[in-house]
């Protein structure tokens, strides 16, 4: 490929400077049989129930401290097929090039991508680009498709009364870091960007009966548990001296008046269990990749707690009882 | 007082005595009390009220309209902090007039407008400074910085308040309030005897408070235990620092010394209440150079004629009995300053269901 350092609009073009892009920088990358046939369409095996979703991914900047939006596009992707109980099997990538983009900076996130893809155990099965005006940017539009086992049902709907309530680890991570960026302020907090495959699939191989499964992403803990109630009509209580949050973003969240139940992640997840499992869910949890600062952070209230369905509730260090909601405002955007 | 935090919360939870009404008076105090949840850890005849102590809600109208015809005008660029950019002015919000082309820069340190001035010579950084006693000080160590440097290009369009003249006003105008929470971090730059004037004019406790719930249910024991002390016959009068660790009766005399030498007492218009003597500060005169015309701000419009924010910023009514709270007014769609801020009183009371 002769000497070009960044995108321009001939990338974009279907001929041969497209041709060229494609064979240097994505074909190795996410080489395997089926991209490899070049077709227009993937066909692949695959029967009974699938699991299906799209997300987009124009996170800025595009390489922060812990990952890159190579990284984040596939484990938010295969996270939210996993939290269905799929097992993820393949991707799709489009990308959205802005004229000006260094194609080293792109080679490299490429290859970030393609890494993460081989960790979380998915295939890159199609693609395209496209490139557009631009500042150097880059967007990135994904499918995921999973398999889901017969007889699992997994669901926002099936919190029931005296389930426990479970996180994977620390909040506020990822918002931290991208914040940190952008502000450049000096702060060693990383993105907590990961793939959640072994946590659920060590939860489902250990026989917890796992009612619901919520990645926490933009909008915090705070809204993901809001939507959980409202969407099961029950009431959830957790305790803020269970919730998990690191030091560091804690100080950094107290200099700049923000609330760690806000703030969102991109590589933790709540689960609701059955009460009876929770000690081996967490023991489950915390033995997984990416599951070692697990916590029990609360419960789904019982008949006669005397609490409104729909209704997230947190006792505080005080022992006083603060009634949250969904996130208010834009939180900080562009943060996935 | 030597009572740990359990039998500071019974003795709380227990009161029996004649109903109180303890107003706070900080944006941050009215977060922190309801993120504690410390409304339910008290007896039903202690009622806590939140007072105008966010200095964004008590900004008029005319502030922000003079901030955006400023964002507006090419060759400048308006500096701020988030809140205030989607405070509604008589037309429009800074939020809205950057989507319109107007030039907008958030900041989280007044401080980053030094780079931004210096890599733009040729455009004109107005920096909107709102605040209380306890930013102040910031912002005339930006004046010295500017006089220091000889910096051209950066100009302050002020609204800055001061606590004693409003809590004056509110007393004087018949609040029927037993206590005050006094502002913490007020309180360290002035030092607690900012407050002993109005606590023996009005014969009230002022407890000086920090911001955790700990710190707060320890004030609001001590402001109890005065009130019951008064209603024996002893004088009611008096200011407790409940936060010795930051906050001194002296308080920062250099911060103090600071302020003064830039910026001098004046009047000043607070949203939804009218001219308070004595409640502000202005650039003085010799550092008129420096202002983007802070002096002749004292226009101030309702949005919405049914938005209550002024009785609610004076206590007299609180957020869920005024008509448009939630029905109308949220966050998304704020009617009045109130809302808007995170630190306002409708705000908090929306986030956290308040009663």
């Amino acid at each position: 490929m002769p000497e070009t350092v960044r995108i321009t609009m001939e990338h974009g073009s279907g001929g041969q400077a497209t041709g060229e892009l494609i064979g240097e920088i994505f074909a190795p990358a996410f080489r395997n049989e089926v991209l490899g046939q070049m077709e227009d369409s993937a066909v692949v095996s695959g029967s009974g129930r699938i699991a299906v979703t799209t997300d987009s991914f124009v996170v800025t900047p595009l390489v922060f401290r812990g990952g890159d939006i190579g990284r984040l596009c596939v484990c938010g992707t295969v996270n939210d097929l996993l939290m269905r109980g799929a097992v993820p099997r393949y991707l799709t990538c489009g990308f959205i090039l802005e004229e000006g983009l260094e194609i080293e900076l792109l080679r490299r996130i490429v290859r970030s991508l393609a890494e993460t893809a081989a960790e979380a155990g998915v295939q890159i099965i199609a693609g395209d680009t496209k490139v557009i005006e631009g500042n150097g940017g880059l967007i990135i539009n994904t499918t995921g498709v999973g398999s889901v086992p017969d007889g699992l049902d997994i669901s926002a709907g099936n919190a029931g009364e005296g389930d426990a309530v479970l996180v994977s680890g620390t909040m506020g991570d990822h918002h931290a870091a991208i914040l940190g960026e952008r502000l450049q302020i000096e702060s060693d907090i990383e993105s907590d960007c990961a793939p959640l495959g072994e946590i659920v699939k060590g939860l489902l191989d250990g026989g917890i009966r796992v009612r619901t499964l919520r990645d926490v992403t933009r909008g915090g803990l705070g809204t993901v548990l809001k939507e959980l109630a409202e969407a099961s009509g029950k009431c959830f209580i957790i305790e803020e001296d269970a919730v998990p949050v690191s030091a560091r973003v804690r100080d950094f969240c107290g200099l700049l008046g923000l609330d760690p139940l806000y703030m969102g992640n991109e590589g933790k997840l709540v689960a609701v269990v059955p009460r009876e499992q929770a000690a081996e869910a967490l023991e489950i949890m915390k033995n997984a990749r990416y599951g070692s600062g697990a916590a029990v952070i609360g419960k789904v209230a019982g008949t006669g707690e005397g609490t409104e369905a729909g209704e997230l509730l947190m006792r505080t260090q005080i022992g006083g009882v603060r009634r949250l909601t969904v996130l208010q405002g834009e939180g900080l955007p562009r943060i996935c | 007082m030597s009572m740990n935090l359990e039998e500071i919360k019974q003795y709380l939870k227990e009161y029996n005595g004649p109903e109180l009404k303890i107003m706070e008076v900080c944006g941050s105090h009215t977060g922190a009390i309801a993120r504690n949840g410390i409304p339910g850890l008290v007896s039903d005849r202690i009622r806590l009220i939140s007072g105008p102590g966010c200095p964004v809600c008590v900004t008029p109208s005319s502030y922000i309209d003079r901030l955006i015809d400023l964002c507006l005008t090419p060759g400048v660029c308006v500096v701020t902090f988030g809140d205030l950019m989607r405070v509604p002015g008589s037309r429009m919000s800074l939020q809205q007039a950057s989507g319109m082309g107007g030039r907008v820069k958030m900041v989280y340190s007044p401080m980053d407008v030094f780079p931004m001035a210096q890599r733009e010579p040729e455009t004109t950084f107005v920096f909107a400074a709102v605040g209380f006693e306890t930013t102040a000080p910031v912002y005339a160590l930006m004046v010295e910085q500017i006089l220091e440097d000889h910096i051209e290009n950066i100009r302050l369009l002020t609204a800055l308040r001061t606590m004693p003249g409003i809590i004056d006003r509110l007393c004087a105008g018949g609040a029927d309030i037993q206590g005050f929470l006094a502002p913490g971090h007020v309180a360290v730059v002035t030092g607690s005897k900012a407050f002993e004037p109005l606590a023996a004019k009005y014969s009230l406790p002022f407890g000086v408070a920090g911001f955790t719930g700990e710190q707060i249910l320890t004030a609001l024991c001590g402001i109890v235990k005065a009130c019951e002390r008064a209603k024996s016959g002893k004088d009611g009068g008096l200011v407790m620092n409940f936060y010795p660790s930051v906050v001194t009766r002296e308080g920062n005399t250099e911060a103090q010394e600071l302020v003064e030498r830039y910026f001098g007492v004046s009047d000043a218009v607070w949203r939804g209440m009218g001219m308070v003597p004595a409640s502000g500060r202005l650039l003085r005169e010799e550092f008129a150079a420096l202002d983007a015309g802070s002096r002749d701000l004292t226009e101030d419009h309702k949005i919405n004629k049914a938005c209550c924010c002024d009785k609610v910023l004076m206590g007299k009514m609180k957020p869920t009995q005024c008509p448009l709270f939630q029905k109308v007014c949220s966050p998304l769609r704020p009617q009045g300053a109130c809302m808007v801020s995170t630190e306002g009183n409708c705000y908090t009371y929306y986030v956290n269901h308040r009663e």
